[in-house]
């Protein structure tokens, strides 16, 4: 296992270069080289959604991509969301309608939505649902995500 | 102005939204090695022989621990139950033979957890595969016996017996039979699984930084397991990614990474649990199957007695069991009535995973058995479903069950009303009718469930006589700071349920301050947090015991204050007032301008003490409170005594229609109504409510373990499991009403749990969809291919009778 594949990865705009094993995932660069814990894992059958992030814009479970897949590529995590000291609108409208309770699924849960937001700024129920089907919560029952995610929308649309 | 009440933004929120909490894998340290543990693919064999020369001379690789490592270094854990309980030999890793697939063989640390699960694959382990026994009943006739010590895999057995029974059911007017029900095996699965950091050092200390959710209790248990006195451990955590009671005992593999760290001259070994490792082995919900129950009813519908024999199945050991045994009987009669019963309550071990008291804990099963009982009498007495709960609901409060238990407050009939109003009644049932005109199979159940919270630990002296347990107690410590800030740690360990907050919401009030100037420790450390042996978060009680050991101290802080005012304003205690000037929160000389600070109180005994007078030497600032619930030990002969302080309860209708094609329930409509009495944070109890009905939603329509007869889990992954997602969750119309406990300070009755009000809510929709089918709902899932089952195989004629005089 001793061989090394150099890979350069641009997370949150910052650019870094690794030596790292073939079989690294991505969550694994992610968590343990870089030390962004923010990005987490629940489960190794791409079900549950907690490693979520995005590469090159587009959302992937980092569990289940190797991290020299990622290689040139640009990826966005739960810690890149804070602008200049400014929550993004998601992680307030997460807090202010109890989106979160243990918190663990919360940043998988954001970055999906921060996709379908991208995608679809202003979605309906059904469309929340169908954007947030991979990650899974367990403490909310999902109820006050929903009501997170299209308050975010709606502000997000009147920029206040 | 109170701050308890509103719907205060958590604290705890700023880091997770962040992405900034500090869950136990989050944990990253230099030199830390990296724990594989190696688990049995069999569900019952004899380990003939284990070979690690190896997983050894893999580079990278730092130690190996077998099970001769273990009898040599740990005493088995002990059992909670009497014998033949306290036979059972349950060590971190198994030593001569394994009991459920997934029990750890050996264990690997390595520069990397990949390395050690290289390693891992290297170990060979020479098994003899025994016959093994999944199905309780079977299990009973202990033809396979999991523990030879202990001779038999009936590990308890008890007969619950009130009132006069046998005259209930000769005074009869009805009398329905029902021969068989199960309760299936399932689990809350938080999304974080089980993990931690140890460190052994070379002082004999060992540190963990961990996410276990009980660790007053876990350290009780870890200390004599490892031959360690309790303050040689040390266990703290942060975040914890969802409990639901699941990582009450996962100190019992926490010690391998412990037992590593000691066999690698004390470097940090972390232990990241996989989800399927989750699955396979940290812990499930207690299985139960109740038998020949028999039910007594007066002419109007009544129920006056009844009479079962409940086999409870809980894996392949014991540990915290056979409590569940006795904890159900804090619910004796659900939400009605009854006065005479009878269980036979018996629990067998089988080759499956150990239970854990996973959310709704052991009350849930029984719950569920008396909604059983009481829907399918209506149906079979052709009494509405409504009509039937209201004529056999408890009405006057405090009421006691027929044990002895205590119910503080309620009123069910009320919230039938809510939740009547809230998902549409009445325009539900002309739409059934219409339905049923077309051939449709459409139903609608009611669900009512209790939340009983605060136990008294005497429970478990009916459980075990010998046990040392008895009432309950949580702490708090709080303390002015030296800028006027107030902070406070607690003995309770959160997963989630916001502690933080509502902490600094009830001392925000109490002492006359923003919530902004409390600070509450995250997580718990059992060297810097007081605790007591209760301590910890579980059973629905944090709103009554937390809360209620953060008032007393906020109480006990306040008479110091008030004592140091009146010395250094020179003024009567009486004439003191607490208030708000222009400094900040104060205590102020009633109608005069004189008055002292909260930063200069602290100040003055803190860094000025030659300003304080001679008798205040006691005054420090700095108050520990323990919160004891008046609680006596209940009779054990009788199994008689109030086991718990608050009954929160929970009225959930389900509108289901099952799709004749596919057989899958779809939910059209679902209503929740909460009373859980005062309420501290209603964002807070809500979120608990809708996370409850979703775990019970998932239950009843997705989630379940399901074994092979050789005892093969076939759901040990998520995508078998199926947690429910967004996709399967119904629109939750959520309702509530305040009965306020008289037994708590606050009004507050614990909550969180919920009863599983949705098992019995879509098992009740269900039977109301498919009684005209000739069914009767006897078990509690009802994903498509066990309703397709059902349909394809009428049971009304072999599992119900009635007999009417």
């Amino acid at each position: 296992m001793s061989e090394r594949i150099g890979i350069t990865v641009t997370v949150n705009g910052t650019r870094y270069e690794r030596e790292v094993e073939p079989r690294l995932l991505l969550v694994q660069l992610i968590r343990e080289e870089l030390r962004l814990t923010g990005t987490h894992i629940g489960c190794d059958t791409s079900y549950c959604g907690a490693c979520t992030i995005l590469l090159d814009g587009e959302p992937v479970k980092s569990c289940t991509m190797l991290a020299v897949q990622a290689d040139g590529g640009e990826v966005l995590t739960v810690e890149g969301l804070e602008k200049d000291g400014k929550l993004h609108p998601l992680q307030e409208a997460f807090s202010e309608h109890h989106g979160l309770q243990c918190g663990y699924c919360t940043p998988g849960m954001l970055m999906s939505a921060y996709y379908l937001l991208e995608q679809n700024p202003d979605p309906s129920n059904a469309e929340i649902r169908k954007g947030i089907q991979g990650n899974l919560c367990r403490c909310t029952g999902y109820k006050n995500i929903f009501a997170a995610i299209s308050d975010a929308a709606a502000k997000m649309q009147t920029g206040s | 102005m109170s701050w308890v009440g509103k719907s205060l933004r958590r604290k705890e929120d700023d880091r997770l939204v962040r992405g900034n909490g500090l869950f136990a894998d989050d944990e990253q340290i230099e030199g830390m090695l990296h724990l594989y543990i190696l688990r049995s693919p069999y569900a019952h064999a004899r380990i003939r022989g284990i070979d690690t020369a190896a997983a050894e001379s893999l580079a990278g690789v730092a130690c190996v621990l077998t099970g001769a490592d273990i009898k040599e270094q740990c005493d088995p854990y002990m059992q909670l139950g009497p014998e033949p309980c306290d036979k059972i030999i349950d060590l971190p890793l198994a030593t001569d033979k394994v009991v459920f697939q997934g029990e750890p063989v050996a264990a690997v640390a390595a520069e990397t957890a990949a390395l050690a699960m290289d390693a891992g694959q290297l170990i060979e382990v020479d098994y003899e595969m025994l016959d093994a026994v999944v199905d309780p009943e079977q299990a009973l006739e202990d033809k396979i016996v999991l523990h030879e010590a202990a001779g038999t895999n009936r590990v308890w057995h008890s007969v619950f017996e009130y009132g006069d029974v046998d005259k209930a059911f000769e005074d009869a007017a009805h009398v329905v039979k029902i021969e068989r029900m199960h309760f299936h095996r399932f689990a809350s699965t938080p999304v974080e699984n089980n993990a931690c950091v140890a460190e052994w050092t070379r002082q004999g200390d060992v540190d963990f930084l961990c996410n276990n959710s009980f660790i007053g209790f876990a350290v009780q248990l870890l200390a004599p397991g490892l031959r360690l006195p309790m303050e040689k451990i040390r266990a703290r955590t942060y975040d914890i990614g969802g409990s639901f009671g699941v990582k009450i005992w996962n100190y019992v593999y926490m010690a391998l990474a412990a037992l590593a760290s000691r066999k690698c001259d004390g470097r940090k070994v972390k232990w990241s649990e996989t989800r399927t490792e989750h699955l396979l082995a940290s812990g499930h919900g207690n299985e139960r199957t109740f038998l020949d129950t028999e039910v007594a009813l007066d002419k109007d519908g009544v129920i006056t007695g009844i009479r079962s024999r409940h086999i409870d199945d809980c894996g392949a050991y014991t540990r915290y069991e056979p409590l569940g045994c006795v904890i159900w009987a804090q619910v004796l009669p659900a939400t009605y009535g009854v006065r005479n019963f009878r269980i036979d309550f018996t629990q067998t071990v089988t080759n499956k995973c150990p239970v854990v008291p996973n959310r709704g804990y052991s009350r849930m099963q029984h719950l569920w058995f008396m909604e059983r009982v009481v829907d399918i009498c209506a149906h079979e007495l052709g009494i509405p479903a409504d009509e039937m709960r209201l004529k056999n609901y408890v009405r006057e409060f405090p009421y006691e069950t027929p044990n002895g238990c205590v119910y503080d407050s309620g009123d069910y009939p009320m919230m039938l009303e809510k939740a009547k109003e809230l998902i549409g009644w009445d325009e539900w049932k002309k739409k059934q009718a219409e339905a049923r005109k077309e051939g449709r199979w459409l139903g609608i159940g009611i669900g009512t469930t209790l939340d009983s919270g605060t136990n008294n630990f005497g429970q478990a002296q009916i459980m075990n006589p010998y046990l040392p347990f008895s009432g309950n107690s949580e702490v708090c410590v709080i303390r002015l700071d030296f800028d006027g800030s107030v902070i406070v740690t607690l003995g309770t360990g959160p997963s989630g349920q916001g502690h933080e907050t509502a902490t600094s919401q009830v001392v925000a009030d109490e002492l006359n301050i923003d919530p902004a100037m409390v600070t509450v420790r995250t997580g718990f450390d059992s060297a810097w947090n007081t605790f007591s042996g209760h301590s910890g978060t579980y059973a629905s009680q944090f709103a009554v015991t937390g809360l209620s050991a953060v008032h007393g101290a906020c109480q006990k802080l306040k008479v110091e204050m008030r004592q140091l005012a009146s010395f250094m304003l020179e003024a009567d205690e009486d004439d003191l007032e607490f208030g708000v000037g222009d400094e900040g929160p104060q205590l102020a000389v009633k109608g005069t301008d004189k008055a002292i600070n909260y930063w200069f109180m602290s100040n003055v005994v803190n860094n000025n003490n030659a300003l304080l007078g001679g008798n205040l030497a006691d005054v420090t600032l700095n108050v520990r409170h323990v919160y004891r619930p008046p609680f006596e030990a209940p009779d054990t002969e009788k199994k008689f005594g109030n086991l718990t302080l608050t009954y929160a309860a929970q009225l959930h209708i389900a509108v289901i229609e099952i799709d004749k094609n596919t057989c899958r329930p779809n939910i059209l409509a679902y209503a929740a109504v909460d009373d859980c009495g005062s309420v501290i944070n209603p964002q807070i109890a809500a979120g608990q409510v809708h996370g409850a009905t979703a775990h019970g939603i998932g239950a009843a329509l997705l989630e379940t373990f399901n074994y092979d007869e050789t005892g093969n889990l076939l759901t040990a992954t998520f995508s078998d499991y199926c947690p429910i997602t967004s996709m399967n969750i119904p629109d939750i119309q959520y309702g509530h009403i305040e009965s306020p406990s008289p037994f708590s300070y606050n009004g507050a009755k614990g909550m969180g749990e919920g009863g599983g009000a949705p098992l019995h809510t879509i098992s009740a929709a269900i039977q109301d969809a498919l009684h005209s089918e000739g069914i009767i709902v006897n078990e509690s899932h009802h994903s498509a291919p066990k309703v397709f089952e059902r349909v394809n195989a009428p049971n009304r004629e072999k599992v119900v009778s009635v007999e009417s005089r």
